[in-house]
């Protein structure tokens, strides 16, 4: 694995040479966990006295965003609990309406290449798309975390995957990694870190990257990684006025395996229920009637996934009985949607636009599905009755395909409305 | 190790083989961890019920678990290490594991060892000898041994108390300093 993206990054933190298979134990640049994750992490540390502390609150997050605001008392409670502990400890809380926590985390300047983030949820891989090495823990490891600033890591082997040719739209990253999951299956990464490198890097925007890191965690990776290019140090100087240190990975990197991906003859894919590797081009699921569409997400909820939607759904509206919901994946998200006048266009059109949160993602709120309805959606998992009923079915698919899907009703392939031939 | 007791690092336990892709549902039933029962120890009758039933009364304190490829998959609640730990099993020993069972397993003091051969060849009831230090794990009626990467010795502490939220309470921090 030497000179891999890991391989720098967790060498660097260990203060040598690693290799794959051996235990390391590392400082945690960042710790995070949401409502879902953080009342079990406290409860831990409630349960052992030495644990009831934070080592460096600047190296904490706290998110309110699975259930939010609170639809139950209960989950009323636990935010009541995060702030209390958010405030005794001084740690960074993102309170109801700030966003998704793979969202706000990088929006808010968070996370920075060449950093060890834990998150107490599996998505974390999606700050990879910041040369990061992010991944998901369990409640222990993230109370541990908290309390010490410290964990132990196994080093993962490090798989290659070379993007070639360009991304043009309507294509998005969601099509990148749908095919690339479609064709490792569910287990192909398990327990490895991948690593995104090659020409076509550079035609893939940083929200797309977030989107391809994200679901690496589908084909069961521990970190899906980009390189530092000039895309991503644009992105932290238009930001934050700050130029980060670039981390590429050696042109002589030794990787356990290598994989391609050509980007220039991608179909836009379609991942069917009910598993996330039962992936197919556009044109062999194209006519499945729709029930619900929903944009939104820590997968797909950023700016330029309502403006490609926008972009769709100019060209005609939500086909009156499907509903339409799109959920921004943070308040700035929210906010940009307001000032570019994207917000408008998509309630003009006939979508439901809400605050930002998970919502409908894991079948908390705003838009469930009834027994025998059918998704579109822009989420990454659709195993059965994820959205709703147990009898209910999910269409994971880009932002394009889904205002493509809103339009018609059905399935539908995105370059009948924009791009493509 | 200076305090750590030898035989929690090195011993020998009766297997108890299963095969790939035992996800955590196999090993205690989604419907147990979120249903009607909330304790552990009510979900205990209900370990591994459909893949190895009865698995309950016949287990000993210190057998093991043999398993295939990526044991522990699907949803990585603790509960699934905390029973079998609590069940009295002592170590797993598959050809690979699902990466957050392995963290929660550490976490919780019950070693993970990953091997390539003893899986293949061991029969339910073969007598497994595992010493953590050296990083052999035998089958002793097959009269096969296989070495495995030992765990640093922080690890080893960790595994050897029990499990790092045991570990702390017991020393006030963690082994690896800090804490
Ligand atoms: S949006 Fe969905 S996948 Fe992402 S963190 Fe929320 S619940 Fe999890």
């Amino acid at each position: 694995m030497e000179g891999t993206l890991t391989h720098k990054i967790l060498s660097r933190k260990a203060g040598r040479a690693v290799s794959p298979g051996e235990i390391i134990v590392v400082d945690v640049d960042l710790a995070y966990a949401h409502d879902g994750t953080a009342p079990l992490a406290i409860k831990v540390m409630e349960e052992s006295r030495t644990l009831m502390k934070v080592a460096d609150p600047e190296k904490v997050a706290l998110v309110i965003d699975h259930a939010s605001p609170p639809p139950t008392v209960a989950a009323a409670t636990v935010h009541r609990q995060m702030r209390e502990f958010a405030r005794r400890f001084g740690v960074k809380l993102f309170d109801v309406g700030e966003g998704i926590c793979h969202q706000v985390i990088p929006e808010s300047g968070l996370v920075k290449p060449g950093m060890v983030v834990l998150g107490a949820d599996s998505h974390t891989v999606t700050l990879g798309a910041f040369t990061a090495f992010a991944t998901g823990v369990g409640s222990t490891d993230i109370a541990v975390a908290f309390a010490t600033g410290k964990t132990w890591l196994k080093v993962p082997d490090t798989v290659k995957v070379e993007l070639q040719g360009t991304l043009e739209e309507p294509l998005m990253g969601k099509d990148v990694i749908l095919k690339l999951i479609g064709e490792v299956t569910a287990s192909g990464l398990t327990y490895k870190a991948v690593e995104f490198v090659g020409e076509g890097v550079r035609t893939i925007s940083v929200a797309s990257r977030m989107t391809i890191s994200n679901m690496t965690v589908e084909a069961g990776a521990k970190a899906g990684i980009f390189p530092t290019d000039g895309k991503l140090i644009s992105w932290y100087e238009e930001r934050f006025g700050y130029s980060p240190k670039p981390i590429q990975p050696e042109d002589n990197a030794s990787y356990e395996e290598e994989l391609n991906l050509n980007l220039s003859n991608l179909e836009p894919q379609v991942a069917a229920p009910p598993n996330v590797d039962n992936v197919h081009p556009v044109s062999e699921v194209e006519g499945v009637e729709v029930d619900q569409v929903f944009i939104g997400s820590c997968t797909n909820g950023r700016f330029e996934d309502f403006l490609m939607a926008a972009k769709i759904l100019k060209r005609g509206r939500v086909r009156q009985g499907v509903r339409c919901v799109a959920i921004p994946a943070s308040r700035r998200v929210y906010i940009d949607l307001i000032r570019s006048g994207i917000a408008e266009m998509l309630a003009n059109a006939g979508c439901v636009l809400a605050h930002s949160t998970c919502g409908p993602c894991i079948g908390a709120h705003l838009g469930l599905l009834a027994e025998g309805e059918v998704a579109v959606s822009t989420t990454n998992r659709n195993f059965t009755g994820r959205m709703g009923h147990k009898d209910s079915k999910v269409y994971l698919v880009s932002p394009a395909t889904a205002a493509a899907s809103a339009i018609t009703g059905r399935l539908t392939d995105p370059r009948e409305f924009i791009g493509g031939g | 190790m200076g305090v750590v007791r030898i035989s929690v690092l090195k011993f020998a336990g009766r297997a108890w083989v299963f095969g790939d892709n035992i996800s955590t549902d196999h090993i205690i039933s989604g419907k147990y961890k979120f249903g009607s029962i909330s304790t552990l120890e009510g979900m205990l009758p209900h370990l591994f019920e459909e893949v190895k039933p009865g698995f309950h009364e016949k287990v000993r304190e210190g057998d093991v678990v043999v398993a295939g490829r990526n044991f522990g998959m699907g949803s990585s609640r603790e509960h699934a290490p905390a029973l079998l730990k609590m069940a009295g099993v002592r170590a797993i020993i598959a050809k690979s594991f699902a990466r957050i069972f392995y963290r929660n397993a550490i976490n919780l003091g019950l070693p993970p060892i990953e091997a390539t051969l003893i899986p293949e060849v061991t029969e339910e009831g073969d007598t497994i000898e595992v010493s953590l230090i050296e990083g052999k794990v035998c089958n002793v009626d097959k009269d096969l041994c296989e070495n495995f990467r030992p765990f640093p010795n922080e690890i080893l502490k960790v595994i050897a108390e029990g499990g790092i939220v045991a570990y702390i309470k017991n020393h006030g921090g963690l082994p690896w300093g800090t804490g």
